[in-house]
């Protein structure tokens, strides 16, 4: 039993100073969802603290509960050394607490200034408030490198620099309590070393940080001590120092993991999809696509890297059928209409395109309809799915039974709601829709996102599968470790641009970092100053992927 | 068309533009708030009749304000209730509140007054009559000058001057204040300020409750000041046009000024056939004027007359995400 | 996992809002003076203790049938059709062109014609909105709205101007011809040997309408258009990504919306009236609203609460004629059915949803005790 050995070894703190935080056996439960269990927790002050777990264990709950955005059904918090009830986030911000959240909690119209002010205003007039917040901002900039343009307005600044706003906020607000939400989600490699140097140096100065991630990597890098989560427990805290990545994987899940996928060299054959100078302009006239060129031959898998929001996901929205573009797209050696009456979900499937999206809650899911009308879902024009003019839903069902058996769907019931199963289960739902249709070309987007490690251990190998049956593969991940264990290929774009291929074994994810910064010419030395001046001018949108 | 004509073309637009600009600037605050209120209809409706009813009651226009103030706000926190508290679809519950008033509005004044769903007239002090500004008899002589002192700046109610001085009003509440400042957050993105420590609930309420207040004062203007006493039905579509308005007004202060205006223009111009004949050189069918400030709305909400863009949390109860 | 059981959902929900709005409405008739229980006793003596009573609340229950059942598959693809109201009169329109200037010779044929033209005209007048709303980004809510006024503007220019016959006072047109008059219930139960009162307005198109909640049952959950409706009113982002057009959605399900609407048409103007007049809609459009709601916008729903709502206006009617207590107070009772079952749906649900699942949970616990 590994919890037995590191309960052992769980970090003692030196009796006689006060923990900045200390959460006493705190619960909750959303519906019958039971988020959090009896969790317990110490973190000293100006250290830098871990929480590691899958998606879903219950992370973001309990730091939403320390930061008084949900109540704890049970528990104390315990802040330097007194009790507090934390009804609000008021309640927190008055103890000191701030917190970044995965999704920034930024009104898109305002200032940058406004937005710091939100809430912390000091009088009821706006002016004053604004003059102090004015001057605070030269303050914090100069003493933690924080710069931004206080009179920007939200929507037209990128992600890196909206975070650094939110973290402004907290610093606003005299926090001596920071906590962020999986902060790198949406930064390049470089932009993420950035912001560890922002942390060590708010370490430095006293504050005590909290940095809840899923990434390994970051844990052992930025923190002190670590905590582990697993389906809503607290499995162990330890010193960072004592563990390590292969170790905490285990914790996080239960047992070993197995980080390789397992695949035989491809043996790439015919070109299945040509892409050329393809374009893609969104609503608001802004270009998401600036031409790009792409090959997918059959039986091999070909990965696009990249930072959430750099035209990843309009690339499989205009393959998919449901964004317009511009260019020449080729399936097979015949042109793929890219606009107009045969560019739809519909068109694409007739011509033997699958595609499993990037977000299967909003996308690849009616989330009210049973897995047996999910099942249909794009398909329900098959024949086979018809009787007459109605629809033949006992044979749509049976269906549903044999491939929810095949693809090991829990629990195998056709009748359930799709908001009832599991993200792995529903992923698989998806999955074995789209690949037992035979498709030429899959599409397949952050297919393990969101899904627990022993469904994405089945999930990559029916990937490798289908590609070994020499079918072609586009692969879009944010998770370079999934993009580096998959692909036969790797393409990485930026801006919506595809800034260069490289093949797997003759890359790393230093190269691949800068090239999802934009920068081209990897072989020659780059300091941060220049990879942010590169990302400045892109304005992502951090929730459109995420 | 002589100028006498048009002083008093544009008098009786002041009238007409009087209720919708009050509506306009009420939904104005509830849907910068996030809240959609189609229901400034019934509400005007209900404020209609108990103000004129409880004026003629007591003989006093201002309490009947009041009572028709009260009454709006009693709405407002059933629409407040529906969509704040209870997060329901905010649409369908303003055309409860739209069919609520129209069928309490009339049971009410029958087992109050049993004139077939209408309040006795009022007269006197029942009423709000006009002001005259000072030196307005003075000058009315004064060519150019005086009639538009005279006749068109002069002599209105109180109302309408309150109306006025209500554009100013909400933009400086609006862009100038704390309030204002999270007022606009809370319908744009209540997360933000949820995070922030600020109850959500409380900033839509007052944000509701403002809005109850303002069509209170439309509705008592209907019934007290445009005519003497309620009749069935007497807010006639006002609510939704007021609501086109704002939308055309792009959900702005000033904006909203000169688009009730306009609108408060094409109902003066429906009494007066002659001088549309006069300017166009041909006859209007009296029906499609009546149906005009309907059509303009489509087309203005149609986005042939610029692009309005609605608060981004418009319409959505808040939840927080998981 | 649902935290209610099905039964609960369909059934317990709309019973207790139900319940809420009758006890209010109670409230509201004593508020007034008067006596609700002697209110309902002479209602359901009014509306259902005769078969003239039926009549004419099976007639009611036929309009609001058309009009609920359009809401109702608007609301499956999360478009609010507010414009039931105008439809209507447009499709009274439309029966009128067909009855006034086509000769038929049967009745049967009359009312396919009518019925043909009346969902026209319907569809028309909400095709419009939908077009706007997909293509030009208007509110489909407010569009509809004003399509209500338009369309009365519309009538009465038609009726005062056009239609109305030479000398005739009142806004209406002509009286239809002998061979567009539909058989009453009367006329249809009499060769069965049933006796059924000859005053009574009810006539074949109650027929129609409980045609119309089959066909609607089986357009929704039986058919791939019916699939695609619902999918696009769960998640419209979802609907691109398998390729169902929002475009063909929102048109198609709006034109059939407005069809039912218009059809509506067939019962008042054709198989009452037999002449188009002012106001020929009464606020049926409306009702519809409340209608679907209360149905839970499924046909057999629509069906019960179209049947409730015939027999509040034909007992609201009565009331008013032998009591003080005016008309109005069925618009009341409508707007606390929609506050109910609409609005404020959360409130009723929320609590019984907590006590759902403590009954779970001390199952559970039971079980593992």
């Amino acid at each position: 039993m590994t919890d037995d050995k590191t309960l052992e070894r769980q970090a003692t703190a030196a009796p006689t100073s006060a923990h900045a935080i200390e959460l006493k056996g705190i619960s909750k439960a959303f519906g019958p969802v039971q988020a959090n269990k009896d969790i317990s927790i110490r973190v000293m002050p100006g250290t830098i603290h871990g929480i590691i777990g899958e998606n879903g264990a219950g992370k973001s709950t309990l730091m939403s509960i320390l930061y008084g955005f949900y109540k704890a059904d049970k528990g104390e918090i315990w802040i330097n050394g007194s009790k507090k009830d934390i009804p609000d986030s008021q309640a927190a911000i008055a103890a000191g607490i701030g917190m970044v959240f995965q999704h920034f909690k930024l009104v898109e119209n305002f200032t940058v200034l406004e937005n710091i002010i939100l809430g912390a205003e000091d009088g009821m007039m706006l002016r004053p408030s604004l003059a102090k917040a004015r001057r605070t901002l030269v303050e914090l900039a100069a003493d933690y490198g924080l710069n931004v343009d206080p009179d920007a307005l939200i929507q037209d600044i990128g992600v890196g620099m909206q975070q650094r706003v939110e973290i402004l906020k907290a610093l606003y607000r005299q926090a001596d309590i920071l906590i962020l939400d999986e902060p790198t989600g949406v930064l390049t490699p470089a932009e993420a070393d950035q912001l560890f140097r922002i942390l060590g140096r708010l370490k430095s100065e006293g504050k005590t940080i909290i940095l809840i991630t899923h990434k390994l990597r970051e844990i052992m890098e930025a923190t002190d001590t670590v905590s582990v989560m697993r389906r809503g427990e607290m499995t162990a805290t330890v010193k960072t120092s004592d563990t390590s990545p292969a170790e905490l994987a285990e914790l996080m899940v239960g047992r070993k993991v197995l980080l390789q996928v397992n695949k035989t060299p491809s043996t790439p054959g015919d070109v299945v999809l040509d892409v050329k100078n393809l374009k893609v302009i969104d609503d608001k006239g802004v270009e998401r696509l600036r031409g790009i060129d792409l090959q997918v031959r059959a039986g091999e898998i070909v990965g696009i890297a990249g930072v959430a929001g750099n035209g990843q996901s309009e690339l499989l929205e205009v393959l998919g059928g449901y964004e317009d573009g511009t260019g020449e797209v080729m399936l097979n050696g015949q042109p793929l209409d890219l606009t107009g009456r045969y560019s739809d979900g519909q068109s694409r499937r007739a011509r033997g395109v699958a595609h499993v999206p990037e977000d299967r809650q909003r996308e690849g899911l009616i989330m009210e309809y049973q897995a047996w009308e999910n099942t249909a879902f794009g398909y329900h024009h098959d024949p086979a799915y018809r009787s007459g003019i109605l629809m033949n839903n006992n044979a749509i069902r049976e269906d549903t039974a044999e491939k929810m058996e095949r693809f090991d769907v829990r629990p195998p019931n056709p009748k359930l709601a799709a908001k009832n199963f599991s993200g792995g289960n529903q992923q698989k739902i998806v999955l074995a829709r789209e690949i037992e249709r035979n498709p030429d070309l899959l599409l397949i987007g952050q297919p393990t996102r969101g899904v627990d490690i022993g469904a994405i251990e089945f999930i990559h190998q029916q990937i490798v599968a289908l590609r070994d049956q020499g079918k072609a593969i586009l692969l879009v991940s944010v998770e370079l470790e999934e993009i580096l264990a998959l692909s036969d290929r790797i393409a990485v774009m930026f801006d919506g641009r595809i800034m260069g291929e490289r093949l797997p074994d003759q890359t790393d994810e230093k190269e691949l970092g800068l090239l999802m910064a934009g920068i081209t010419d990897t072989d020659a030395p780059h300091d941060v100053a220049e990879v942010e001046a590169n990302l400045a001018h892109v304005s992502g949108d951090p929730h459109k992927e995420v | 068309m002589d100028y006498l004509t048009l002083i008093q073309l544009l008098d009786s637009t002041v009238r007409l533009a009087t209720p919708l600009l009050l509506a306009c600037l009420a939904g104005l605050f509830s849907e910068r708030a996030g809240i959609f209120d189609i229901g400034l209809e019934g509400k005007m409706l209900a404020a209609a009749f108990f103000s004129a009813a409880v004026a003629s009651i007591t003989g006093d226009v201002w309490i009947g304000l009041l009572a028709g103030i009260a009454a709006s706000l009693v709405l407002s926190a059933l629409h407040g209730i529906a969509s704040i508290t209870f997060r329901g679809n905010q649409l369908i519950s303003g055309v409860a509140i739209n069919f609520l008033a129209a069928g309490m509005t009339v049971l009410i004044a029958q087992s109050w007054f049993k004139q077939g769903g209408r309040t006795p007239s009022l007269v006197g002090g029942a009423r709000f009559e006009g002001i005259t500004l000072p030196g307005a008899e003075a000058i009315a002589d004064v060519p150019i000058v005086g009639p538009l002192y005279a006749e068109l700046i002069s002599g209105h109610s109180i109302l309408v001057y309150m109306a006025l001085a209500a554009v100013p009003l909400t933009w400086w509440l609006l862009y100038r204040t704390r309030f204002g400042l999270r007022l606009r957050a809370v319908g744009e993105n209540p997360a933000s300020v949820d995070t922030a420590g600020i109850s959500v609930v409380g900033l839509r309420y007052a944000a509701v409750a403002i809005c109850g207040v303002l069509c209170g004062i439309a509705g008592a203007y209907l019934s007290t000041a445009l005519q003497a006493g309620f009749v069935k039905d007497m807010s006639a579509g006002r609510g939704f046009i007021a609501l086109a308005a704002l939308i055309f007004a792009k959900w702005r202060p000033w904006y909203a000024l000169w688009a009730t205006l306009l609108f408060g223009l094409f109902g003066a111009l429906e009494t007066r056939p002659d001088v549309i004949e006069a300017v166009i050189g041909m006859k209007v069918q009296g029906q499609l004027m009546g149906a005009l400030p309907y059509i303009m709305t489509v087309v203005i909400l149609a986005g042939f007359v610029g692009k309005a863009i609605p608060p981004r949390a418009g319409g959505e109860p808040y939840v927080k995400e998981r | 996992m649902d935290v209610m059981p099905k039964w609960a959902e369909v059934v317990l929900v709309p019973l207790i809002s139900l319940l809420l709005a009758a006890i209010i409405s109670a409230l509201v008739i004593l508020a007034i003076g008067e006596d609700p229980v002697a209110a309902v006793k002479l209602m359901v003596a009014g509306a259902l203790g005769s078969t003239y009573g039926w009549g004419y609340t099976l007639y009611y229950a036929t309009n609001f049938m058309f009009t609920g059942l359009a809401v109702a598959i608007a609301f499956h693809a999360r478009l609010f059709n507010i414009g039931g109201e105008g439809q209507a009169m447009l499709g009274g329109l439309g029966v009128a062109f067909a009855c006034l200037y086509i000769p038929w010779p049967h009745w049967t044929l009359a009312l396919l014609g009518a019925a043909l033209m009346a969902g026209l005209f319907g569809a028309i007048w909400a095709a419009i909105p939908a077009w706007l709303q997909v293509k030009r980004g208007s509110h489909i809510v407010i569009t509809t709205i004003m399509f209500n006024f338009i369309a009365a503007a519309l009538l009465n220019y038609m009726l005062v101007n056009i239609m109305r016959p030479k000398g005739q006072m009142d806004p209406a047109s002509a009286k239809f011809p002998d061979a567009t008059h539909l058989p009453t219930l009367h006329e249809l139960l009499a060769p069965l040997g049933i006796e059924f009162s000859k005053a009574a307005p009810a006539n074949v198109s109650f027929l129609v309408a409980i045609a119309a909640c089959f066909g609607l049952w089986l357009l929704i959950w039986r058919t791939r258009l019916g699939y695609e409706i619902r999918a696009y009113g769960h998640s419209e982002s979802a609907a691109k990504y398998a390729g169902i057009s929002p475009f063909k959605i929102t048109m198609i399900t709006m034109i059939i919306s407005g069809a039912l609407a218009g059809l509506m048409a067939t019962n008042n103007v054709m198989g009452e009236a037999e002449r188009l007049v002012l106001n020929s809609t009464e606020g049926a459009g409306f009702i519809g609203i409340a209608v679907a709601l209360m149905g839970r916008s499924h046909p057999v729903g629509v069906f019960i609460a179209a049947i409730l709502f015939g027999f509040l206006y034909q007992g609201g009617a009565e009331l008013a004629l032998w009591t003080s207590i005016p008309r109005e107070l069925i618009v009341v009772i409508q707007a606390l059915v929609i506050l109910f079952t609409g609005a404020l749906d959360n409130m009723v649900r929320m609590p019984l949803e907590r006590v759902f699942l403590a009954i779970r949970r001390s199952r559970r616990a039971g079980a593992t005790d």
